[in-house]
C-alpha cells in the first residue's frame, strides 16, 4: 500500500516546506494551540537555532515561552524534566546529537522512570528534538546516530522523520504524546533528500511528495511505519536519510522491494515489518549508526524470532563501521549505495 | 627548528617531585576524636541581612555559621525567627516521629520485613525545619533522607510503611527500592537512587512556576557528597541564570557512606561558599539547630517568593548511624565521633530550648516518646496487614509492566503475558 498523498491524508490545503520549515510550523502549531509547549535549547531563543528550526517563535511566543540555555545539557534535559513534573510540556533541544551525552542520565535515569517510579503521580511529557546523522562532513562530533542508546531504555520513545510531512506530523504527535520522546532529525536531508551519490549535487525538497505539508494542525501516530513503495522481492527497513538512499538503489537496480520506513523505533510498528517480511521472505535492515548493537541488530533479530519460516535468506545488515564518524574518509563509512548494493545483490541472488 | 618555550624534557633544578593530595579523614576506627579544630561561633553572632540584599552580602553567612541556639539554650540574635511555643513543640513532636519512624523501620529490616531502610539520625532538624519554614504546596525534590518532610506534612506513616515494606497497599506497587517515596499530592517528588539528578529539576519546576506567574517555590536537598555531581553546576548555573524561585540545600553530614567530606571538597572551603562563585545567595547554618535551620530557610523562602532569586543553604550536621542498613561505619570512622560531635543532637537541643523556656517537661517529653513509640508500633502492624516483604508476590504480574508508558506497546504486552506463563510454572498456587 503506497501511502496516500498527504493531500488526500489531512483536508487542510498543503504548501511545498523543506524539513526546517516544517518542524518549525510543528512547533509554531503547538506553541499556540497549548500554552504548556515551552522551547529551550542553546542558541534556539533570539537567534532561531543554528539550524533556523525555532527562527521566528521567540518573536511570536515570547522569552517566557522559547528561550535560550546555558551550555549544560545535563541542565536543559533536567530542568526540562522539572517543568513536565510542574505539568508543563517542554520540548527541549539538544544542539547535535553528539551532544546529548551529558543529559543521557537526566534522561535515562529521570525522564524515562518518572512514570514507572511514581506510579504515574509524575509523568515526563517532553520532546527532546536534537539534529543527527552523519553524510555533511561532521566529523566525530557532528555525524553520530546514538539511536539505539535510545531504543534499550524502557519509558522512551524514539521518533525519526524522513520527510518535511512526517516530521510535522510527528513531532506535534511527539508533543503532544505523554511519555517522553526523543525526536531525531537527519540533519543531512533538512534541505533536500539525499540519495547516497555524494558527488552529484544536492536536490532541494521541491518536486518530492514529502514535502507536501499540510497547513494548520494535524499528527501522525507515533509507532505507525510508513510504507514508502510497495513491492514483493524484498523487505527493506529503514529510517532517516537512508530512507532516500534506499530507495534509490533499489530503483537503480530494478528490484522490487517493499520500502518501509519505520519512523519510531520504539514503539516499533511491529505488525507492518511482520506483514511485508512474509510477503517478501527476504529482509535488508539500514541504518547509519555503527553495526555492533545497533537498531538494526534488534530488526534483524525481531524478523528471525517472527518470520523464521518465511525467510529465505539470512536478514542483511547494511550499517555503518564500527568506527568513530570519520572526517576525511566520510564517503568509505557512510552506508551508500555501493555496500547496499553489494547486500542486495547477496539477497537476491538464487 | 624555532625554540620553544622550556617543556618537556628540560631540567627543573632541584624542586621536589610532584605529589598526589589524597585527603584523609582526621578519625579512623579506635582513635580519640578532638573536634578542637572546628570553628563554631558563638549563637546570635551574624547579622540577618534584608531579604534583597545582593547575594555578594551573604558571603559572610556562607563562610561562618547562622546559630540561634545558645549554650543556654535561649534563642538569640537576629536570626532568631521568634516561633510561639506551640509551633516549637509540634517541631519537636514531627523530630522525635521521625527518630521513632528510622529505629523501628531500622529495626524492621533487621527482622528481614523488608531489604533495606536508611535512617536520618541526628538530621531530623534540616527536614522539620524545612516543611515548617516552607509552603504546604511548595514542592520538595528531597534525596532519601528528608523523610522528616513527609512526616511533617502529615504523610500517613502507613503509606511510608506500605512502600518500605512493598506490599500490597504500596502506592508504588513494589517496583521501588524501600524509602524512595513519591508523594505528589504532598509536595513530595518522586526519589530516584541517581544522585543530584533531583537538583536540576526543582530549579526547572521553579523555572515553570516562574513561567507560569504561579507564587509557588520549589527546594531540593544533596549531601555534601552528592554536591561533586556535576547536576549541582548544572542546576547552580540555571538557577543563577534565570533567577528561580528555588531553595537549594547541602546537607553537610560530613560523610558519603565511607567518604568524608573532603573527597567532595571541604577541605578547601565551605560548601555555602559556593554559591558565590555563581551569583547566588549563599548561607552556612547550624543543621542541629532547628531555629537556625528554619530561620534560613525562611529567609530564602522570602527572597525566592520575591523574584529576588535562589538560595543554596548548607546545613552543617553529622550522620550519625550508618548511611544504611547495608552499612558499618565501625569499618571506617571513629565511633567517637558521633557521641563528640560538637552541635550535639538537634532534639536535645530543642527540648532543652523548651525546658528553657517553661514550655516543656521531661514528663511531657517522656510521655511523648511513649506515644509516639505506639503510634508508629500501631502503623506498623497496619501496614503489616497488607503484608511485608519477605511474603512476595504482593501485586498483580501485569502492573510490573504498567507505567513504562502511558499505555502498553506490543511488545511489553508480550512480555506481561510471559511473565503471567511463568508464574503458573514457578507458583502454581499462587493467585492474583
Amino acid at each position: 500500500m503506497i501511502e496516500d498523498a498527504p493531500i488526500s491524508l489531512h483536508d487542510a490545503p498543503t504548501r511545498q516546506l523543506n524539513m526546517i520549515e516544517a518542524i518549525n510550523e510543528a512547533l509554531d502549531v503547538m506553541m499556540a494551540r497549548d500554552s504548556n509547549v515551552v522551547i529551550m535549547g542553546e542558541d534556539v531563543g533570539y537567534f532561531g537555532g543554528v539550524f533556523r528550526a525555532t527562527a521566528g517563535l521567540q518573536t511570536k511566543f515570547g522569552k517566557n515561552r522559547v528561550f535560550d540555555t546555558p551550555i549544560n545539557e545535563c541542565g536543559i534535559i533536567g530542568a526540562a524534566v522539572g517543568m513536565a513534573a510542574y505539568g508543563l510540556r517542554p520540548v527541549p533541544e539538544i544542539q547535535f546529537a553528539d551532544y546529548i551525552y551529558p543529559g543521557l542520565d537526566q534522561l535515562v535515569s529521570e525522564a524515562a522512570r518518572l512514570r514507572y517510579r511514581s506510579a504515574g503521580e509524575f509523568i515526563a511529557p517532553i520532546t527532546v528534538r536534537s539534529p543527527f546523522g552523519g553524510g555533511i562532513f561532521g566529523g566525530q562530533t557532528h555525524s553520530q546516530s546514538p539511536e539505539a542508546l535510545f531504543t534499550h531504555v524502557a519509558g522512551i520513545k524514539t521518533v525519526i522523520p524522513a520527510t518535511p510531512h512526517d516530521a510535522k506530523g510527528l513531532l506535534i504527535a511527539a508533543i503532544e504524546d505523554n511519555d517522553p520522546v526523543v525526536f531525531f532529525e537527519p540533519k543531512r536531508i533538512y534541505n533536500g533528500p539525499f540519495d547516497g551519490y555524494y558527488d552529484k549535487p544536492s536536490r532541494p525538497w521541491k518536486g518530492h511528495p514529502g514535502s507536501q505539508v499540510p497547513e494548520g494542525y494535524y499528527s501522525i501516530p507515533l509507532g505507525k511505519a510508513r510504507t514508502v513503495r510497495e513491492g514483493s522481492a524484498l523487505t527493506v527497513l529503514v529510517y532517516g536519510t537512508m530512507v532516500h538512499v534506499a530507495e534509490a538503489v533499489l530503483a537503480e537496480k530494478g528490484i522490487d522491494a517493499e520500502i518501509i520506513d519505520l519512523r519510531t523505533l520504539v514503539p516499533l510498528d511491529i505488525e507492518a515489518v511482520e506483514k511485508s517480511v512474509e510477503k517478501t521472505g527476504k529482509c535488508l535492515v539500514i541504518h547509519e549508526a555503527t553495526r555492533t548493537s545497533g537498531f538494526g541488530a534488534e530488526l534483524a533479530a525481531l524478523v528471525q524470532e517472527r518470520c523464521f519460516y518465511h525467510l529465505e535468506a539470512p536478514v542483511e545488515r547494511v550499517t555503518g563501521f564500527d568506527t568513530p564518524y570519520p572526517h576525511s574518509l566520510e564517503w568509505a563509512y557512510f552506508p551508500g549505495p555501493v555496500r547496499i548494493g553489494e547486500a542486495v545483490d547477496r539477497l537476491m541472488k538464487d | 627548528m624555532a625554540e620553544g618555550p622550556s617543556g618537556t624534557g628540560t631540567p627543573r633544578g632541584n624542586l621536589p617531585p610532584l605529589e598526589l593530595h589524597v585527603p584523609e579523614p582526621r578519625y579512623r576506627p579506635g582513635e580519640t576524636v578532638d573536634y578542637a579544630h572546628l570553628v563554631i561561633p558563638p549563637a546570635g553572632q551574624l547579622a540577618r541581612p534584608d531579604e534583597a540584599c545582593a547575594a555578594s552580602e551573604t558571603w559572610p553567612l556562607t563562610t561562618q555559621m547562622v546559630r540561634v541556639l545558645g549554650d543556654d539554650h535561649k534563642a538569640i540574635g537576629p536570626w532568631n525567627p521568634g516561633l510561639d511555643p506551640e509551633t516549637l513543640r509540634r517541631m519537636l513532636r514531627a523530630m522525635a516521629l521521625t527518630r521513632a519512624f528510622d529505629d523501628r523501620m531500622y529495626r524492621g529490616q533487621r527482622q528481614g520485613k523488608t531489604s533495606f531502610y536508611m535512617k536520618s539520625t541526628g538530621e531530623e532538624a534540616i527536614s522539620i525545619a524545612c516543611a515548617f519554614a516552607l509552603a504546604r504546596d511548595d514542592m520538595v525534590f528531597p534525596s532519601y533522607r528528608q523523610q522528616g518532610i513527609l512526616i511533617s506534612r502529615g504523610y500517613p506513616l502507613v503509606e511510608m510503611i506500605n512502600q518500605i515494606y512493598s506490599n500490597r497497599a504500596d502506592r508504588l506497587k513494589g517496583r521501588q527500592l524501600p524509602i524512595m517515596y513519591s508523594a505528589k499530592d504532598y509536595g513530595f517528588f518522586t526519589i530516584s537512587g541517581n544522585l543530584a539528578t533531583q537538583f536540576p529539576q526543582a530549579v526547572g519546576w521553579a523555572m515553570a512556576s516562574a513561567i507560569k506567574g504561579d507564587t509557588r517555590i520549589a527546594t531540593s536537598f544533596v549531601g555534601e557528597g552528592s554536591s561533586a555531581e556535576g547536576d549541582f553546576h548544572a542546576a547552580m548555573t540555571f538557577a543563577a541564570v534565570y533567577n528561580a524561585p528555588v531553595v537549594l540545600n547541602v546537607v553537610n553530614n560530613q560523610w558519603a557512606i565511607s567518604s568524608f567530606s573532603g573527597f567532595a571538597g571541604a577541605e578547601r572551603t565551605t560548601f555555602a561558599a559556593r554559591a558565590a562563585g555563581y551569583g547566588i545567595a549563599g548561607l552556612r547554618v547550624d543543621g542541629n539547630d532547628i531555629l537556625a535551620v528554619y530561620a534560613a530557610t525562611q529567609w530564602a523562602a522570602n527572597r525566592a517568593r520575591a523574584n529576588l532569586g535562589p538560595t543554596l543553604i548548607e546545613h552543617f550536621t553529622y550522620r550519625a548511624e550508618g548511611h544504611s542498613t547495608s552499612d558499618d561505619p565501625n569499618a571506617y570512622r571513629s565511633a567517637r565521633e558521633a557521641e563528640d560531635w560538637p552541635l550535639g543532637d538537634p532534639i536535645t537541643r530543642l527540648k532543652q530550648h523548651l525546658l528553657a523556656l517553661g514550655e516543656w517537661s521531661e514528663a511531657q517529653h517522656e510521655a511523648m516518646d511513649r506515644e509516639l513509640a505506639e503510634e508508629v508500633r500501631a502503623a506498623t502492624k497496619e501496614a503489616e496487614k497488607n503484608g511485608i516483604l519477605g511474603h512476595g508476590l504482593h501485586h498483580p504480574f501485569h502492573t510490573m509492566f504498567e507505567d513504562v508508558f502511558e499505555e502498553l506497546p506490543w511488545h511489553l504486552e508480550e512480555q506481561a503475558a510471559q511473565a503471567i506463563r511463568e508464574r503458573e510454572t514457578k507458583w502454581p498456587d499462587w493467585k492474583e
